[in-house]
């Protein structure tokens, strides 16, 4: 169970200062759980925060009844967060291989990490050894990256924007994806979207706007109201 | 051989013991071991320092060893060694010089490798360089390589200089006749007060001739890098440079590239980076579990993998 106490997370720069976060309070203890609304609004800060990439200006963060605000990014790691980056980091040298090892902490045999890159869809041959560098495309680095996440199997795993870069044609594998690791993981899946389809599959929906909660609830209380009404800005006013 | 120069061999050769097929290992400025074989003569110069290697006209999947190891404490020695590469040969040569000084005088080893690669002769050429020992004497390396390439033939050249050589300026020179191809992969990392200098000059005499210099570095703590290269195209060819380095602490790295078009038909392209550690980088390796440390041994050893 992953908790969130009145963080707020400021920036300040010459010209002024700004509240990306605002006192966010949130208990997630569901399954899958989905972080939805408009650009700008502190998702992708709120992700860092929990991973230890970002510092709270204040507030609390507590996994399972365990302090973690002052943790660096790698003691959350090892306590069970993982975190797939919106953009993918490239590497040069390090292969598919190298890296899908490193996720799992342990020696692994090319059959397992092949079956790791099965599972999203990617044919594991053509793979394994290739470099995380520019031959790759936008969508195979975001494949790689969630295959790092489900070979760490941790009991929180943190997703920015999966679907972002990925090809329509791509977008249907993505979201069985997660339709089978919703079925199949044992801890919780935190991650953020703008996709009608990801939500569609989400436990709860929290809705994120300027800095605040401004909706939490299941997808039956959410979703209809986001998609009723999101030309109309309700929830992004 | 006594324990220091066989942790040498095996560092800069991967050997464990005297290698197949033909070889001369030199220790301290003498061979210690040479082998022929049916199709590959090693002949020691009479006028020089260094050997003569005859390779016959399509000898395919043999070796040569030539292992240097310098474990005499203030010792510095020339050497030449020529490969006559005849035609139609499909060959590896691996090289490779390890130094252990534990003494206050320097050691220095300059080799000047020079090969004649017959027509359509697909030469391996494997390159490491090692340095060790606790003595206070520099470890100095100064490799000239240069590559006459016939028509047709096709040179791989791997140089390794990771660890412990102090001072090293390496030198290579290569030409090349019709449809001749040059690659080279260079990986070298410095640290401490250590200085590192490549210098290529390659000329594409021929036509459909190439070449491609690739050169990784990492510099560490105080140590300094220059990498030239020099691409020459008088024909209808393709050239391409590439030097990528890793720069830390205080370190100073040189990029310095030229590319010289005297053809119409000649194409060349140079890249060259300079950076550190993106940050991004060692964040995504710590969201994995592995500390900031750990991450950028990682990444420095993927880099120069």
């Amino acid at each position: 169970m992953l908790e969130l106490r009145n963080i707020s997370y400021e920036v300040h720069d010459e010209k002024s200062d700004k509240g990306i976060l605002k006192n966010v309070s949130l208990t997630i203890d569901d399954h899958f759980v989905a972080i939805t609304g408009p650009n700008g609004g502190g998702k992708s800060s709120l992700a860092k925060i929990i991973s230890g990439i970002y510092k709270p200006t204040s507030g609390q963060i507590l996994l399972d009844g365990v302090d973690i605000t002052d943790m660096n990014i790698t003691e959350r790691a090892n306590l069970g967060i993982s975190f797939a980056f919106q953009q993918p980091v490239r590497f040069k040298g390090l292969t598919v291989k190298d890296l899908i090892t490193l996720a799992a902490g342990k020696k692994l045999s090319v059959t397992d990490v092949c079956s790791y890159l099965s599972e999203v869809g990617l044919c594991a041959k053509d793979y394994v050894n290739r470099e995380i560098n520019g031959s790759l495309s936008g969508g195979e680095l975001k494949r790689i990256e969630i295959a790092m996440i489900i070979a760490r199997g941790t009991k929180l795993s943190v997703f920015d924007e999966p679907e972002a870069g990925i090809d329509l044609w791509s977008f249907g594998n993505l979201i069985q994806v997660f339709e089978k690791m919703h079925k199949e993981i044992n801890g919780s899946i935190l991650i953020i979207s703008h996709q009608e389809r990801i939500l569609n599959i989400a436990d709860k929906i929290i809705v994120l706007a300027n800095g605040e909660v401004t909706a939490y609830g299941s997808k039956e209380e959410i979703l209809p109201e986001l998609l009723n009404t999101s030309s109309s800005c309700r929830y992004y006013q | 051989m006594d324990t220091i120069q066989m942790t040498l061999l095996e560092q800069i050769a991967g050997l464990h013991e005297v290698p197949a097929g033909a070889y001369n290992i030199r220790a301290n400025g003498e061979s210690i071991g040479r082998q022929n074989s049916a199709n590959i003569e090693i002949v020691p110069k009479e006028d020089a320092q260094g050997i003569d290697i005859y390779i016959k006209p399509n000898t395919k999947k043999e070796s040569v060893h030539i292992p240097v190891l310098l474990s005499q404490t203030g010792l510095k020695e020339l050497v030449y060694n020529d490969f006559h590469i005849g035609e139609n040969c499909d060959i590896v040569i691996v090289a490779g010089c390890g130094i252990h000084n534990g003494g206050d005088a320097a050691s220095q080893h300059d080799g000047i490798h020079t090969f004649y690669i017959g027509k359509n002769s697909r030469v391996k050429y494997v390159e490491k360089h090692y340095g060790q020992g606790d003595g206070n004497g520099e470890r100095v390396m100064n490799p000239t390589t240069v590559i006459h390439i016939d028509e047709g033939g096709y040179f791989e050249m791997d140089s390794v200089q990771i660890k412990g050589i102090d001072s090293t300026n390496r030198i290579t020179r290569a030409d090349l006749a019709d449809n001749a191809t040059v690659i080279v992969k260079e990986k070298i990392m410095t640290h401490g007060k250590q200085t590192a200098e490549t210098d290529f000059t390659v000329e594409l005499n021929g036509e459909n001739s190439s070449a491609n210099v690739m050169s990784r570095s990492v510099a560490r703590d105080e140590s300094r890098q220059k990498f030239t290269s020099n691409i020459i195209g008088n024909n209808r060819c393709y050239g391409h440079t590439e030097c990528d380095a890793i720069i830390m602490d205080s370190s100073s790295v040189t990029a310095l590239p030229e590319l010289v078009a005297n053809n119409v038909e000649a194409s060349l392209i140079h890249e060259a980076a300079i950076g550190k550690i993106a940050g991004e980088q060692i964040i995504k390796l710590m969201t994995l579990g592995l500390t900031e440390a750990e991450a950028e041994a990682q990444i420095i050893n993927g880099f120069l993998k």
